[in-house]
């Protein structure tokens, strides 16, 4: 953590970029971490906790293995998103936002990846599916090792 | 090449460039963009460098990586120059046959090139297929020349003239002015006059000014800034110098929606080439003046793109909208004067300066000048980026260069501006594209988004969708948007499941008209719309869904069934193994039945009842009550 707090000036414009780091770093971004991030740049925990809830790029808590991010964005939606989202739900057992109890999957979706010619689209740990018509294969894919 | 210090070192160096090339040598032009990796564009770079080394022309041939092309459903694909052949749809093992005929040979591979869906026309070069005819691709067909990560492609293309022209041979003011003549209006979604915007800034006393570049673009199923900063990085930067230099600003940012990890790479490598090369940082190309760009990732919030929640999100803060006047023109970044403009806006400034503010607003309509890029998305038959002159008819975008609509299903409604946008129906098609017209329409042009949809798509569900966006987007500072639109999503998800009541309507419109005017920002002031237009035009979808319990597009869960017909139904067995809830019964052989209570209506026995068959459907209304009447019959 203080190999990272390192690179930034302590300034609060810094505070977005540290979050994303450790978010990057660790997968999410933990109590202590809080605590050294408000050190260094000078703020309250608080303050932390506040940008850090509103912004859908940060999480509290560890997430899964692998991320399955479903695109709702309009082009996906009309395109049988909502289905794959529910599908998703359901095969993993958790909520869109959470992370199923072994900490394989987290489900999460997004409001458009920019690829809506090739939707409705489902990214997995970064690697993109285009027309996605189910996903239970996609999932299966994935499970090795649950 | 070593820095630029003069702009005579500048056009030496473009010189140089283009001494290199060897206008009859074979190339390669590869697509790859966010829609091209994704659709595999990156194996085939790999197949077309392995044939070639195996062929031993790695030094015949040239291969160029590029950015987006528009066409995105064709992707992955690449041209062979110069005959300019567009092979589209690959998979790596059908290089062999392209590098074996086109780059050793000089024939077509006929089976890899366009056919037209309807007419069975083949077209070989890119310009030829109708998807392209009809637009006029100013901004975008520099994406096809350019490796993004290669400065010289940029330079060979006169990039970069515009500015050095700006700071040797024009004042700030003379550079303001002619945008102001050429019309630029922003691209963001506003279409405020840009020069004008500039002007204001400017004039305001300050030795500190910032200017802004928004490419956190929010609108779902919009991707032109994307584009942009992938394809064409530079065109951008240089937009954003010209505008610093005229406003007299020191310092730049551009804050990238976080979900393009592609462009944020993109234009991170660009910056530092512009900056090795002199065209950022102190004396930019030996003049006096200096100016230096950041870029900012956005973190997944929508409402982040609203020009005073961006200022302070790249303070470090969360990004709630401020109470405008002032204006970030006036009081922006820490306080200090900062001109805020959008990506497609930035990439039009160097065009202006290059062509010149005449040649410029000859394009487009009386009070909308120039170019503009739309995603063509959704249910259409060619899916992509098209860059059409303002005043084209919505009719000319989506059948002349989007080809109709998929599998010959009956066009209902174009989406624009998204969230704050709304729904324009067939009777509207015939209406030229500019801002002032679709606002007429009582949708927006918004930052370019068209989502095209067909019969099977509910308008009751689509408001739904939207509202639900904005009200999960909403940061909840003032009341009318933050309880005004939940308000909204309760009696819009009420109507979908079922349980509309016919007061809802006039419910909705007043609930409309407070969020309209008592909201602080353009996300509550404009987040009704989607609402506002399918009541004014898609009413009656609205009211049989309240009085007769039904939706025709047979989206709505609520009043939707799935049933098999008893007549058609051969005992396969395929739609009781799909089926993730096991509420289908029957053997093999024998007509199966799905149990209403416990159906979920996820649509899988549907998908798996074969086309022969065709013994699943789905049904609403008086049909539906009629099944389930059976059903709860049988029960008893
Ligand atoms: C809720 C909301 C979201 C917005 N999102 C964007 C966006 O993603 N990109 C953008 O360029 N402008 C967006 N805008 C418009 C900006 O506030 C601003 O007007 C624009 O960036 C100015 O640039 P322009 O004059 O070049 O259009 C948004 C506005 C609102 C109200
Ligand atoms: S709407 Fe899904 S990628 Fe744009």
């Amino acid at each position: 953590m203080e190999n990272i707090l390192k690179e930034f000036e302590r300034d609060q414009k810094e505070l977005i970029h540290i979050l994303h780091r450790v978010q990057e770093e660790f997968g999410y971004v933990s109590p202590p971490a809080i605590s050294a991030i408000a050190k260094h740049l000078k703020i309250s925990e608080n303050e932390i906790y506040s940008v850090l809830t509103f912004y859908k790029a940060f999480s509290l808590e560890p997430r899964g293995k692998h991320i399955v991010t479903v695109c709702m964005g309009t082009a996906c939606h009309v395109r049988g998103a909502p289905r794959l989202v529910d599908d998703a739900s359901r095969e993993m057992g958790v909520d869109v936002g959470q992370t199923t109890p072994d900490k394989h999957f987290t489900l999460e979706t997004v409001n458009c990846l920019g690829c809506c010619a090739i939707g409705p689209v489902v990214v997995v740990d970064g690697k993109y599916h285009s027309y996605v018509k189910r996903m239970d294969s996609i999932i299966k894919e994935y499970s090795e090792g649950r | 090449m070593e820095r630029i210090n003069h702009p005579e070192e500048l056009a030496v160096w473009k010189n140089e460039i283009l001494a290199e090339r060897i206008p009859s040598k074979k190339k390669i032009v590869i697509s790859s963009g966010t829609c091209g990796q994704a659709s595999g564009s990156l194996q085939i770079i790999d197949a077309v460098n392995q044939e070639l080394a195996k062929k031993g022309l790695k030094d015949h041939v040239e291969v160029k990586v590029t950015g987006c092309h528009g066409f995105c459903q064709l992707e992955p694909n690449l041209i062979v120059y110069p005959e300019e052949i567009f092979y589209k749809t690959l998979q790596p093992q059908d290089v062999p046959q392209i590098v074996e005929k086109s780059i050793l040979g000089n024939e077509i591979v006929s089976s890899l090139v366009f056919e037209d869906l309807k007419t069975a026309q083949k077209a070989i070069k890119q310009n030829d297929i109708p998807f392209y005819k009809k637009q006029e691709r100013l901004l975008t067909e520099n994406n096809l020349k350019i490796n993004p990560t290669e400065i010289e492609d940029y330079i060979a293309l006169d990039g970069y003239q515009a500015l050095a022209n700006a700071l040797f041979n024009m004042t700030s003011e003379a550079v303001i002015a002619e945008i102001e003549t050429a019309g630029l209006r922003g691209r963001g979604g506003g279409g405020f006059p840009s020069g004008r915007k500039w002007e204001i800034c400017r004039k305001v006393e300050s030795n500190i000014k910032y200017i802004i570049c928004n490419a956190d673009e929010g609108d779902p199923g919009a991707y032109m800034d994307r584009s942009l900063l992938e394809g064409n990085p530079h065109s951008v930067i240089e937009g954003m110098i010209i505008g610093a230099y005229a406003i007299g600003a020191q310092e730049g940012y551009i804050y990238v929606r976080m979900e393009y990890p592609l462009a944020v790479q993109h234009v991170n490598l660009a910056l530092e080439q512009a900056r090795k090369f002199g065209f950022l940082g102190e004396s930019i190309l030996g003049s006096e003046f200096a100016f230096e760009i950041h870029l900012i990732e956005g973190a997944g919030a929508f409402v982040s793109g609203e020009e005073t929640s961006l200022i302070a999100s790249i303070e470090g803060r969360r990004a709630f909208p401020s109470q405008r006047p002032p204006f970030p023109a006036q009081e922006g970044l820490w306080g200090k004067p900062t001109n805020v403009n959008n990506v497609e806006t930035w990439a039009n400034v160097p065009l202006i300066l290059r062509k010149g503010a005449d040649w410029y607003a000859k394009i487009g309509t009386r009070r909308s000048k120039g170019t503009k890029i739309f995603s063509l998305v959704g249910k259409i038959n060619n899916t992509g980026l098209v860059e059409v002159p303002m005043g084209i008819t919505l009719r000319e975008i989506v059948y002349d260069i989007g080809g109709g609509i998929q599998d010959n299903k009956k066009f209902k409604a174009i989406q624009t501006g998204g969230p704050s946008g709304g729904c324009i129906p067939a009777e509207k098609l015939d209406l030229p594209v500019d801002y002032d017209t679709l606002a007429k329409a009582g949708s927006i042009m918004g930052s370019g988004g068209m989502i095209i949809m067909d019969e099977d798509t509910c308008m009751v569900d689509v408001a739904r969708y939207f509202l639900h966006f904005t009200q999960e987007e909403s940061c909840g500072k003032c009341v009318p948007c933050r309880i005004g639109t939940k308000q909204l999503v309760e009696i819009l998800n009420r109507i979908t499941e079922g349980n509309g009541e016919e007061e809802d309507l006039e419910k909705m419109e007043d609930l409309s008209k407070t969020i309209k005017t008592g909201s602080l920002c353009g996300l509550g002031q404009t987040a009704p719309n989607p609402v506002l237009t399918t009541l004014q035009y898609f009413r009656k979808e609205y009211e049989s869904h309240i009085k007769s319990k039904t939706c025709i597009a047979l989206v709505c869960k609520g009043l939707i069934a799935y049933t098999i017909d008893p007549d058609k139904c051969v005992g396969c067995l395929l739609c009781l193994k799909s089926c993730p809830v096991d509420a289908i019964s029957g053997e093999r052989k024998e007509v199966h039945v799905i149990d209403q209570d416990l159906c979920i209506k996820c649509g899988a026995c549907l998908d798996v009842c074969p086309p022969k068959i065709n013994a699943v459907s789905k049904v609403t209304g008086r049909k539906m009550a009629r099944i389930l009447k059976n059903a709860s019959g049988k029960r008893v």
